[in-house]
């Protein structure tokens, strides 16, 4: 187990610094001269000269690429391109923070429901309440993100004004603040995550229904609640829960639809506004940090899984 | 026998809801079981003997309903308490060990707490309690280390204990019945109904010696749908009479305490007349005199290294699993060579390798006098052509999607190297499934409209497509009931003396080998520990592993009680096989220290016969003619 997870967590390394460089690679390969693109067109030279001393961006790429690594590592990987130039770590951070908050509150608003339907929907399949909740999940799971949202705001924000349509996340912000920005996105991303959800569980339910140890259990004459909740569920879920590992990793950096439509401040509309200022720094901080948490979430799902599985013996 | 019965079905009839109406499963079954009594259901598959069993215990499947009848039980009708109260009576009183024990146990759950969970339930024992009984019902089933077992999980025992572990679970609450759903063929003295008659003499062992063919039934066992309305038998019967068509015969009470639903019982009983089919004792085909080897086989072996390559580099690979050790064998011309062997002996890593399906790692092959190459890729086509498989599970190796002429056809193009035109394809095929006994019209169907032994023959005939001089079938009967068993093996009989083939024919039954090997291997962890024709292998001399096979199979003939020597515990696991003989964990005639320190040497005997053991052939003799002459 100790060796296994040693073994994982330099695969995991590796990978982040093969993406590292693979990111600094394509920014290289950006046409033109990236302080031309940044200052704009008509910058006077010497301006252009400052900027690339400031950035360092006259030293050799591998000298670049280190001293950026350095700085990562180091916790200060350099100043954001943008107005100010303020460092580019303390901004990922608070955004860090953000999308965790987000990702949690959906997990939280979403997870316990859906299993529930899951369940139900397995035990009962085929009655009108499993098609009920099929054309249900399906129906949430196949609309477009902005959709949604903008439903969503129209329904509960603009119409009631019970939720904010917009976050503007701000200091001193107290819990019921947080549950008015975070409520309609959450639900938006937690639509998406539980109609999914909810048909993993549904299926995994039906094929561990299926299982010959199910009937010996009823043939050892015990009562159903203690089949199904001490038998049945934990064969059941497993494949859930891996997803919901995973898709863990999806909502701390995959949002970037529902951050926009909602103006809130996460990961994924930091990533998209560094790419759209070509704000290098910012941009490769970002995303290793996204293939970061993507990565984590993955072994964390693959040493759940074993945890919870006799049959895998992680070595 | 006046004691009143443990349990007792009056006329009881069950119903599957199918295709929107309910179709009768059970129809008016009357059985008492008695104290300390062991009541048998033989039947064909699908003919409701799980579903009998479980009926007993009061539990019927979602889609099922008692129909009719009672069962009393503990003065009580089981088909009319409620779920809750019939759930507490199973599992106390009535225990159940399932068909297969594979998938029965809840991977996610150890032993003990499946194991315990049934007393600490209904008998509301404390978690000590449930141990000790828990301990104490493995102990019976005579496990290795109860307690050790208990901490396991399924995964980590073998099927024979996990078969136990069911057996364990089930007496655990010592419950006054058990239910055993198994596949093993009961014993009868001397049967009167013509069914069971007839699924008697389909048994291998029932033949009179290799000469003579083997009984079948006609027809196959109808669908729920199609079931005749007056004696369920009557379509397949050879005795019917008209009244057996019109007339649903009565239950009635033997003078010996039997009962019997047959028209014709009194006729049957008197020996007036006799349902075995006298058309069928027509001699087979043997085996030619003249040996003419096709197949050779020397030192083949295969080890197989599952561990990872990053497993391997840091030195944590577990040990390798040796499959094939040092395995020799020549097969004749129309011969046919029968592998036995418990499961995991290795029998299925020597027909791949063979065929090529699995690359050995050693050893060398010769096909019709010429050298054959371990790996298929480098096999000329004359010899793929020429060695064929024939698989346990006709299923599988049906492509769903062609039609069984269009699976034959494709065979027959590849291996005429498209030299033959449509028309003679079609001729051909009609021709092949003729010659397994189906007819042409078969070419259209799709394997879902086929029954089991309808694909079987499919697949036999597809394998025949290329005219192959070797075929290989592994357990070609064993998914298939004893009826069509005897269907499929007297079609293999027949077509090796048309068709000039020999056979590799591989089998854990080993009244199936007896009766159709001319040779047979005995294979014990990767060896061949014996082998030798047919006779030989049966008679002393023989090695003590085919000694204990032949005495565990169990007789169909009640007069004779079990005897010889009892194999005990598990086969080891191939990755921890024994040094010096592979035997001598289990050896009853063990010698001594010699067996666990050296290998022992290959006698030869007459005829060829040949036996790995260091006792020698003479005292072989002297030990296993005389009875209880064991250490
Ligand atoms: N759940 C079910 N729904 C509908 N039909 C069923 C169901 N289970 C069994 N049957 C049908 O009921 C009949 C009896 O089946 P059962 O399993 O009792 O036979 P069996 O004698 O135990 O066969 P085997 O030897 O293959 O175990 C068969 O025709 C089968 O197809
Ligand atoms: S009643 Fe008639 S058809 Fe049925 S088993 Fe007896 S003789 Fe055969
Ligand atoms: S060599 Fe020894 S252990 Fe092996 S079969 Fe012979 S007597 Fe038994
Ligand atoms: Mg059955």
């Amino acid at each position: 187990m100790i060796r296994y997870l040693v073994r994982r967590v330099l695969l995991l390394i590796l990978t982040l610094l093969l993406t590292s460089m693979i990111v600094f690679a394509m920014t290289q390969a950006l046409p033109g001269d990236i302080a031309r693109l940044v200052l704009g067109r008509d910058a006077r030279p010497e301006a252009v000269a400052a900027f690339r001393q400031q950035f360092g961006l006259n030293d050799p790429l591998p000298v670049q690429y280190l001293r950026w690594l350095g700085g990562f590592v180091t916790g200060n990987p350099g100043r954001s391109f943008a107005a100010g130039n303020p460092p580019v770590m303390p901004l990922v951070l608070d955004r860090l923070g953000n999308s965790f908050l987000l990702a949690g509150y959906t997990l939280l608003l979403t997870l316990p429901l859906s299993i529930v339907a899951g369940i139900v929907a397995a035990l009962r399949e085929g009655s009108w309440l499993d098609n009920l909740i099929a054309f249900i999940s399906l129906s949430v799971t196949g609309l477009p993100e902005f959709v949604t949202g903008i439903v969503l705001i129209n329904l509960f924000a603009l119409g009631t004004g019970w939720f904010a349509a917009t976050s503007l996340v701000q200091d001193g912000y107290t819990v019921v603040d947080w549950l008015r920005v975070l409520t309609l996105p959450a639900l938006t991303a937690g639509f998406v995550l539980g109609g999914y959800v909810t048909r993993m569980t549904r299926a995994g339910m039906i094929d561990e229904l299926k299982k010959a140890y199910v009937r010996t259990a009823i043939l050892k004459g015990l009562p159903r609640r203690t089949i199904i909740l001490r038998h049945v569920l934990r064969n059941a879920l497993l494949p859930t829960i891996t997803v919901i590992a995973i898709s863990f990793g999806w909502l701390m950096g995959g949002l970037v639809v529902i951050e926009n439509v909602f103006n809130y401040p996460g990961l994924g509309s930091l990533l998209v506004t560094a790419v759209e200022q070509k704000n290098l720094p910012v941009l490769q901080t970002c995303v290793v940090l996204i293939v970061f948490i993507f990565a984590a979430a993955n072994l964390l799902a693959d040493v759940l899984y074993a945890a919870l599985n006799p049959r895998i013996r992680l070595t | 026998m006046t004691a009143t019965p443990v349990i007792h079905a009056q006329q009881l009839s069950l119903e599957y809801r199918l295709q929107g109406g309910w179709q009768n499963a059970i129809r008016g079954v009357t059985l008492s079981i008695d104290r300390q009594q062991i009541h048998g259901l033989v039947g064909e598959s699908g003919s409701g003997k799980s579903t009998l069993g479980m009926g007993l215990m009061g539990y019927l499947p979602e889609n099922a309903r008692f129909a009719g009848g009672s069962i009393l039980f503990d003065d009580k009708d089981l088909t009319r308490l409620s779920p809750a109260d019939a759930a507490r009576l199973r599992g106390r009183l009535i225990g159940f060990v399932p068909q297969n024990p594979l998938d029965a146990l809840n991977p996610s759950l150890t032993i003990g707490e499946q194991l315990q969970e049934v007393t600490r339930y209904h008998l509301r024992l404390s978690r000590a309690a449930a141990h000790q009984r828990a301990c104490q019902a493995l102990e019976q089933t005579r496990i290795a280390e109860p307690e050790a077992v208990l901490r396991r999980y399924p995964h980590q025992l073998s099927g024979g204990m996990q078969q136990r572990v069911m057996i364990a679970m089930a007496l655990s609450t010592r419950p006054r019945l058990l239910v055993l759903d198994a596949p093993v063929q009961t014993l009868f003295r001397r049967p009167l109904h013509p069914y069971t008659i007839g699924l008697l003499a389909s048994l291998p062992g029932a033949a009179g010696g290799q000469q003579s063919r083997l009984a079948t039934i006609d027809g196959t066992a109808a669908p729920l749908t199609g079931r005749p309305a007056a004696c369920v038998f009557a379509e397949r019967c050879p005795l019917v009479i008209a009244q057996c068509r019109t007339h649903k015969p009565p239950l009635e009470q033997q003078p010996d305490g039997r009962s019997l639903r047959c028209w014709r019982g009194p006729e049957i009983a008197a020996g007036s007349v006799n349902p075995a089919r006298p058309a069928h004792v027509s001699p087979a085909a043997a085996a030619p005199a003249d040996a003419v080897p096709i197949l050779r086989a020397e030192k083949l072996r295969k080890t197989f290294h599952d561990a990872s390559l990053f497993d391997r580099l840091t030195g944590k690979a577990s040990a390798p699993l040796k499959a094939l050790d040092d395995v020799s064998l020549t097969i004749n011309r129309q011969a046919t060579f029968g592998l036995v062997g418990e499961s995991g002996s290795g029998k299925t890593t020597l027909a791949r390798v063979i065929a090529g399906l699995t690359v050995g790692d050693d050893g060398r092959l010769e096909l019709l006098d010429r050298p054959l190459a371990l790996p298929l890729h480098r096999r000329s086509p004359e010899a793929l052509r020429n060695i064929r498989m024939v698989f346990q599970n006709p299923g599988d190796t049906l492509n769903p999607y062609y039609t069984v002429g269009q699976a034959l056809g494709r065979t027959l193009s590849v291996f005429g190297r498209g030299q033959f035109s449509r028309e003679e394809i079609a001729r051909r095929t009609a021709a092949l499934l003729e010659a397994v006994g189906l007819t042409a019209a078969y070419a259209g169907r799709y394997p879902e409209q086929l029954s089991g032994g309808e694909k079987q023959r499919v697949a036999i005939a597809r394998a025949f497509a290329a005219s192959p001089a070797l075929i290989i079938a592994d357990e070609p009967t064993s998914a298939l009931d004893v009826s069509v068993q005897a269907v499929i093996l007297n079609l293999l009989k027949d077509l090796r003396a048309d068709q000039g083939v020999s056979y590799l024919f591989i089998s854990h039954d080993l009244e199936v080998i007896g009766y159709l090997a001319d040779w047979i291997g005995v294979m014990y962890l990767g060896e061949i520990v014996e082998q030798g024709t047919r006779d030989q292998v049966s008679a002393p001399p023989m090695h003590p592993y085919t000694e204990a096979l032949l005495s565990a199979s169990p007789s169909v003939d009640l007069t004779q009680p079990a005897q010889g020597i009892r194999l005990t515990g598990d086969i080891p696991s191939p990755r921890q096989k024994p040094a010096g003989c592979p035997f001598h964990t289990r050896c009853p005639r063990r010698l001594g220290p010699i067996c666990a320190a050296e290998v022992p040497p290959l006698q030869i005997g007459e005829g060829g016969h040949q036996i790995r053991c260091h006792i020698p052939l003479a005292d072989l003799r002297t030990l296993q003619s005389t009875p209880g002459g064991s250490g």
